[in-house]
């Protein structure tokens, strides 16, 4: 699917009503910016006017956008947007032109407004413009065109030029997210795996349910998952592609294999092989089909995951006597431990950013989800329950998933900021648990 | 007289011994004195073999928290397992490897695995042939018992014998 997008400059009407602003240049250089690293961080308060449309489609299409964009932006916890029964300017004007102190009373910060157009030939085209309402400024405008049936990628592609402008951040929403959903009792659970948007939209399943599938991970394109299937009783990774539901095995392996990844290029799968009992961790180029081993310890080697430059790799391992995390050169070399707190550590996961390894942890029979720097310092737990397990990163690094189970109640997907603020379910059509978090969608 | 009393002590004597037997192999209070001190023959069939009402063997070991060593009662179970195959040359063993649920997904799989390896390492010594054994590790996937508590997390860290062919 074709995206396109182009810049919409600010036209001079917008120049004129920001020369109020130009008077003051220290209330013009006050950029508009959410600090949320701020102990007194507030959700800034964003005005989403009606998007614009010249037909009753286009008003349709044009509401459905607003409605997925406030959503975006509430869930993310970063923005409060205002109830449209308070707008004052509403008769469309604000597209181009719109008047500060309307907005200004109404208490928003930020101000969004555009329009809608559906084109002949099947495709919409959205022009939409977010404006500093303080300062009287444009911040940003794009024009957005692609297939009418894709309009909700617009709509997470304007909410993620939104979240980028106002939080400096790179925007996650669009993008999806792949789980296993489970049904039945503990005895007889039934696991598939389902993919959706990060909001929960266009949700299907990609597996039937005969076989037990688990851990599934996205390809840096987003195109495959690698994850672990149950096959007449031999648990192998396979590859799966999203879009043609081809299956394929990753090698041609005696023993289990299981814990898979795609390193950051997309061309090797890392994953634990089990022999004689023991889990090792290998390499296996998908294009030359060579393996390469890269521990050799007799404890359990699992659960790997790449630097995003390639260059280390984080594993699980209770070489030690207990689960704890390590880091290894990319061959293999120079490993050491990184998690050295009482506890059980397990599941790392190195951010997108580099900056921070997610981890489980168990202590004194109460699971947590916490965050690491790579060199083992400043372990942050941003949340508990009493089975949490399996954090995922959102692609910008800010945010992260996983799935919870609380005493006597079902498994489900959470996500939660860095900070450990706006912890929040994920509604999925029935219990959930191994999430992933796909890299942002290609245009 | 005398050889009254004594024949009565006798058969005190003998009941108390029925009754240590009885508690030692472990046999819940509602069998039997009779099929507690007889256990299946190993050249019987498994279902026979572990069936509780036969007095049989348990077709599965346990572990501790965590570990994936064999305890006396485990390497007692596996001895009958090996005495049954070997009187069944045909039949073939599948070991699972199980947890309980309070560990992460991906180690209990890779701990699941540990313990199927340890049985069969156990029966590889009690001198059953190696191509006879394949092994599967579930991880925390397929409880035996369902609830959130030690008793269950007990039950469910465990080795399965499954046998399957002659005479299974």
């Amino acid at each position: 699917m074709i995206i396109r997008i182009k810049t919409l400059a600010a036209d001079r009407r917008h120049f004129l009503a920001g020369l109020g602003a130009l008077a003051f240049p220290a209330a013009a250089q006050a950029q508009l910016t959410i600090r949320i690293e701020d102990p007194d961080f507030r959700p800034l308060p964003i005005a989403i006017a009606a998007l614009q449309g010249k037909t009753a489609e286009e008003r349709a299409t044009a509401d459905q956008i607003g409605a997925v964009m406030t959503e975006n932006l509430r869930n993310s916890g970063l923005f409060r947007p205002i109830d449209p029964n308070a707008f004052i300017q509403r008769d469309g004007s604000e597209v181009n032109a719109p008047r500060f102190n309307d907005w200004k009373g109404i208490g928003a910060d930020a101000l969004v407004t555009g329009s809608v157009f559906h084109r002949t030939n099947g495709d919409i085209r959205i022009e939409f413009r977010l404006w500093d309402v303080t300062a009287g400024v444009q911040l940003v405008g794009r024009a957005l065109e692609t297939l009418e049936t894709n309009w909700r990628r617009l709509a997470h592609k304007m909410s993620d030029v939104v979240y980028q402008r106002l939080t400096g951040e790179q925007g996650y929403f669009d993008t999806r997210i792949v789980y296993v959903a489970e049904e039945g009792t503990a005895l007889a659970r039934v696991k598939r795996l389902a993919i959706m948007d990060q909001d929960g939209a266009n949700h299907r399943f990609l597996t039937s349910g005969k076989n037990l599938v688990l851990t599934p991970r996205f390809s840096p394109s987003a195109q495959e998952i690698t994850y672990l299937e149950y096959v007449s009783k031999k648990p192998r990774v396979y590859i799966l592609n999203i879009d043609t539901g081809r299956r394929e095995i990753v090698g041609d392996f005696a023993g289990m294999t299981f814990s898979p990844r795609f390193s950051p290029d997309g061309n090797k799968i890392i994953m634990s092989l089990t022999r004689d009992g023991n889990s090792e961790i290998f390499i296996m180029d998908l294009r030359t089909r060579e393996r390469q081993r890269l521990t050799n310890h007799q404890a359990i080697d699992t659960s790997p995951s790449y630097r995003p430059d390639g260059s280390e790799i984080t594993f699980n391992s209770d070489r030690s006597g207990r689960q704890k995390i390590y880091v290894m050169n990319a061959d293999g070399s120079s490993v050491r431990r990184i998690s050295n707190r009482a506890g059980r550590y397990a599941t790392p996961v190195w951010s997108p950013r580099g900056d921070l390894i997610a981890f489980t942890k168990i202590e004194q029979g109460t699971f947590y989800i916490g965050v690491m720097r790579p060199d083992g310092e400043g372990e942050r737990i941003l949340a508990r329950g009493f089975l949490a397990e399996g954090p995922t990163w959102a692609p910008n690094g800010r945010v992260l998933m996983f799935f919870k189970k609380p005493r006597g109640g079902l498994a489900k997907l959470y996500s939660i900021d860095l900070t450990g603020r706006n912890e929040r379910q994920v509604e999925t059509p029935l219990s959930a648990s191994d999430p992933a978090w796909s890299p942002l969608l290609k245009d | 007289m005398k050889l009254k009393t004594a024949l009565v002590v006798l058969a005190v004597g003998l009941a108390t011994v029925g009754c240590s037997a009885n508690s030692k192999d472990g046999v819940d209070g509602g069998r039997t004195a009779a099929t507690a001190t007889e256990r299946p023959d190993a050249g019987t069939s498994w279902q026979n073999y572990t069936a509780e009402e036969n007095n049989g063997y348990s077709d599965r070991v346990f572990f501790a928290y965590d570990r994936f060593d064999l305890d006396d009662d485990a390497r007692s179970t596996i001895r009958a397992w090996a005495s049954w195959l070997r009187a069944h040359p045909d039949a073939r063993i599948l070991v699972e490897g199980h947890t309980d649920e309070r560990g992460t997904r991906e180690y209990n799989l890779g701990l699941g695995a540990k313990r199927a390896a340890a049985v069969r390492d156990q029966l590889i010594a009690l001198g059953v042939d190696a191509a006879r054994i394949q092994t599967i590790s579930y991880g925390k996937e397929r409880p035996a018992v369902a609830g959130e508590n030690e008793s269950a997390y007990q039950q469910n860290r465990r080795g399965v014998a499954r046998p399957s062919g002659g005479g299974a």
